[in-house]
């Protein structure tokens, strides 16, 4: 099943790599991966999202423990979570077909950001499902470029992945 | 204090206790060979950097300090490869400094540039390039600390030369912030009262040990656990003389050339006490079949060697030696009686043994009169392969740190270095290598750095003109098509000549201790050609990735008993007593 990770690590050189590295090393299949800096200086936080069964997934986190440069590891899956991934979606659109558009893009609350005489831009926020809904619907009308970020993920309420924790 | 980044390197090495290296300069990284040259740290030259690395690893086993190597970039540094992943796979403590190109030239493919922190990353515990001078003696200081802590491994600092001709304020620290290392050497105390019932409870138990008993200097616990308890046990390649060879309770080795007692005792157990070993495919075969009816008990540094390869039922994450302290309080003293003379009988029926071939020199008979010459008490490195094999069977390891080969990565070209490097941390040890014709081929031109440095190794090398393992896969699965296996050797006694050494060549088995008694005589490195038997197989044999119902060779060691038993008539009886691998030739 899939598996959502959220790892922090220090901001250091390399150590996107060094995480990479290890999936296609022991053959872990990573289905997507986010970083960027954490709210503590020189720390930053992934999300990871990999395909894994049970004993995988031990596998997986002990070998991500060993590298000396990851602080803490939490399996988020079955937490009350926020998760968020954004797509930038260019989309063929003239006169004809452009106020169709406009209308399947406001109902899902997403916002198109650039428009031009034969495609617009379409910018779309939310869970992975909302994302993929937003894309099914939109390519009938010819998706001319898809850009996706990988997922995001917090836990709900107070609690929080802490390094010391 | 104000210095050089390059001196930094040598001052934070003489902090660190560091007696000596083995490296190659060149161009990058002349700034710390500057520096050494004044310093009291002594430098081994050798001639090609993966023997550097192989040295390193040989000093590290020998003494269980550190060992260090020292290349320049480039080139330099991807010699060092296959050492780092040799000392990475059997979890052995080195550092290796490597030169860089400047700063400014990385990434522009400069004259001698290769990513080897990149290059490296799978094949090293953890590694450094060095972007800031400011932050060399931290990294060095961290480098020694992880390299030698947990579960030991290698760890490479890439070292910009301008960052070496940096000026940097020298203050070495003395403790280390990692947050993200934090290693476990106490053993959970519910899991060690667990394993101590389990133990109560066993009526076939077995011990299997191995590299991390002597990583952990565990061999005093695991003899104590074994003769408290009456517990049978078997050491890995790696864990060879962690357990007295001659040792009434050893079984021998394990796994693909162990002895059938080792393999039986696994298969019938109804608990397995793992420690400090990670159920290597070469021991385990099939995984599915492994140890069938066991509870296992599993002691290991490394949380991740918990359930990687083979489901046990009590992990106990922990320095081997503390947690066996520590279970060693809780167990009482066992006989298990029955079990141990189902063992004794599986001795008698299966000793290791081989049939003499008609005017050919053995293999094995070479290794058991090496132990005899030696009286059981030289450092023995190996090559990889049937020599390799032999050396395992036939020489009887009574103290941790006395054999020494290339376990995981099983690195042909290991030996030699090697032995090299173990008698640097050793002077006053008597180190021989036993090689292969094929092993010894692949870093023989370190015989300029045995002599240049006045390393008295006695390399035996049991010459079959064959790649000897392939050869026997060839003739077992590859329907005797000896597909690039054949090898035109060169004379290699009057090779050792010419480098100055010493060489002989035996081809008669009443040559075989004369030679070996002044090989021991000459004070010097001396290489000795046995030119043995071209075809002969290890035994037994279970092919890789099945299980001991697959084992082979079991008619070659019948048929070596029986004739041994004619020869020696009425007194054969008394032979199985003696411990696996002293039942000699038939």
């Amino acid at each position: 099943m899939k598996h959502t990770l959220a790892v922090l690590v220090q901001n250091k050189a390399g150590v996107l790599a060094r995480v990479a590295g290890l999936f296609s090393r022991r053959g872990f299949n990573i289905e997507s991966i986010s970083v960027g800096p954490s709210e503590l200086p020189g720390v930053a936080r992934m999300t990871l999202v990999a395909q894994a069964d049970h004993d995988e997934l031990e596998q997986l986190t002990k070998q991500l423990h060993k590298l000396i440069d990851v602080l803490k590891i939490s399996d988020v899956t079955n937490d009350p979570v926020v998760d968020r991934e954004l797509a930038l979606i260019k989309v063929n659109a003239d006169a004809s077909s452009r106020a169709e558009i406009l209308q399947v893009v406001d109902i899902f609350r997403g916002k198109v950001v650039d428009v031009s005489e034969r495609s617009v831009i379409v910018e779309i926020t939310g869970d992975t499902d909302k994302v993929e809904a937003m894309i099914q619907l939109l390519r009938p009308y010819g998706i001319r470029e898809l850009v996706r970020t990988g997922k995001v993920t917090m836990v709900r309420g107070t609690r929080t992945v802490q390094a010391s924790g | 204090m104000r210095m050089k980044g390059a001196q930094a390197v040598v001052a934070a090495l003489e902090r660190e206790g560091v007696e000596v290296v083995f490296g190659y300069p060149g161009g990058a990284i002349l700034g710390v060979y500057d520096y050494l040259y004044d310093s009291k740290v002594r430098h081994i030259l050798v001639r090609h950097e993966q023997a550097a690395a192989h040295m390193a690893d040989g000093y590290a086993r020998a003494t269980g300090k550190p060992g260090v190597c020292i290349a320049t970039s480039g080139p330099g540094a991807t010699n060092l490869v296959t050492g780092l992943a040799t000392a990475h796979m059997d979890s052995i403590p080195i550092i290796a400094i490597t030169g860089q190109v400047a700063r400014a030239a990385i990434g522009r493919d400069a004259f001698q540039e290769a990513d080897i922190t990149g290059i490296t990353l799978p094949i090293t515990k953890h590694n450094y390039l060095v972007k800031d001078p400011a932050d060399l003696p931290r990294i060095i200081r961290e480098a020694f600390h992880i390299a030698t802590t947990g579960r030991p491994g290698p760890v490479l600092i890439d070292l910009p030369r301008d960052v070496a001709m940096a000026e940097i304020d020298f203050e070495y620290p003395v403790e280390v912030d990692l947050p993200g290392y934090k290693p476990t050497y106490h053993g959970h105390p519910r899991q060690i009262m667990e394993a101590a019932r389990a133990i109560a409870e066993a009526k076939r138990p077995v011990l299997y040990v191995g590299g991390g008993v002597i990583a952990s200097g565990a061999a005093r616990e695991v003899r104590e656990l074994a003769e408290r308890c009456n517990i049978p046990t078997t050491t890995t390649l790696m864990g060879l003389g962690a357990f007295p060879g001659r040792h009434p309770l050893f079984l021998g080795m394990p796994g693909m050339h162990g002895t059938v007692a080792a393999n039986f005792a696994l298969n019938e157990c109804d608990l397995l006490i793992a420690v400090g070993v990670r159920f290597d495919d070469r021991v385990t075969g099939d995984v599915r079949t492994f140890s069938p009816k066991s509870i296992k008990i599993h002691i290991d540094i490394d949380p991740a060697e918990i359930g990687k390869n083979v489901k046990v039922h009590i992990p106990i994450v922990g320095d081997a030696r503390l947690v066996l302290r520590a279970l060693l309080d809780q167990v009482e003293p066992a006989l298990h009686s029955e079990w141990l003379a189902q063992i004794q009988a599986w001795k008698e029926e299966y000793p290791l043994g081989y049939v003499e071939k008609e005017g050919a020199l053995m293999p094995q008979f070479v290794v058991e009169k090496i132990y005899e010459v030696t009286g059981g008490n030289a450092i023995v490195t190996t090559d990889v392969g049937q020599h390799q094999m032999w050396a395992a069977q036939y020489y009887l390891f009574d103290q941790p740190r006395q054999f020494i080969s290339s376990g995981g990565l099983g690195t042909m070209g290991f030996g030699f270095p090697a032995a090299l490097g173990a008698q640097v941390g050793r002077p006053d040890a008597v180190v021989f290598c036993i090689s292969g014709d094929g092993g010894f081929q692949m870093n023989m031109q370190e015989l300029a750095t045995a002599v240049e440095n006045h390393l008295p190794v006695k390399v035996c090398v049991l010459n079959n003109f064959f790649l000897g393992m392939v050869r026997q896969w060839q003739q077992l699965f590859y329907r005797q098509r000896y597909s690039a296996s054949r090898m035109v050797n060169p004379d290699f006694a009057r090779l050792a000549e010419a480098f100055g050494a010493t060489g002989m060549v035996v081809r008669k088995a009443e040559d075989v201790v004369p030679a070996l008694k002044r090989a021991m005589e000459v004070e010097g490195p001396v290489v000795i050609d046995f030119q043995v038997a071209p075809e002969e197989n290890v035994w037994p044999f279970i092919p890789a990735g099945q299980s001991v119902a697959q084992m082979m060779g079991l008619e070659e060691l019948k048929k070596a008993k029986e004739k041994r038993a004619a020869r020696a008539g009425r007194e054969a009886v008394t032979l199985a007593e003696t411990a696996p691998g002293r039942e000699g030739r038939a």
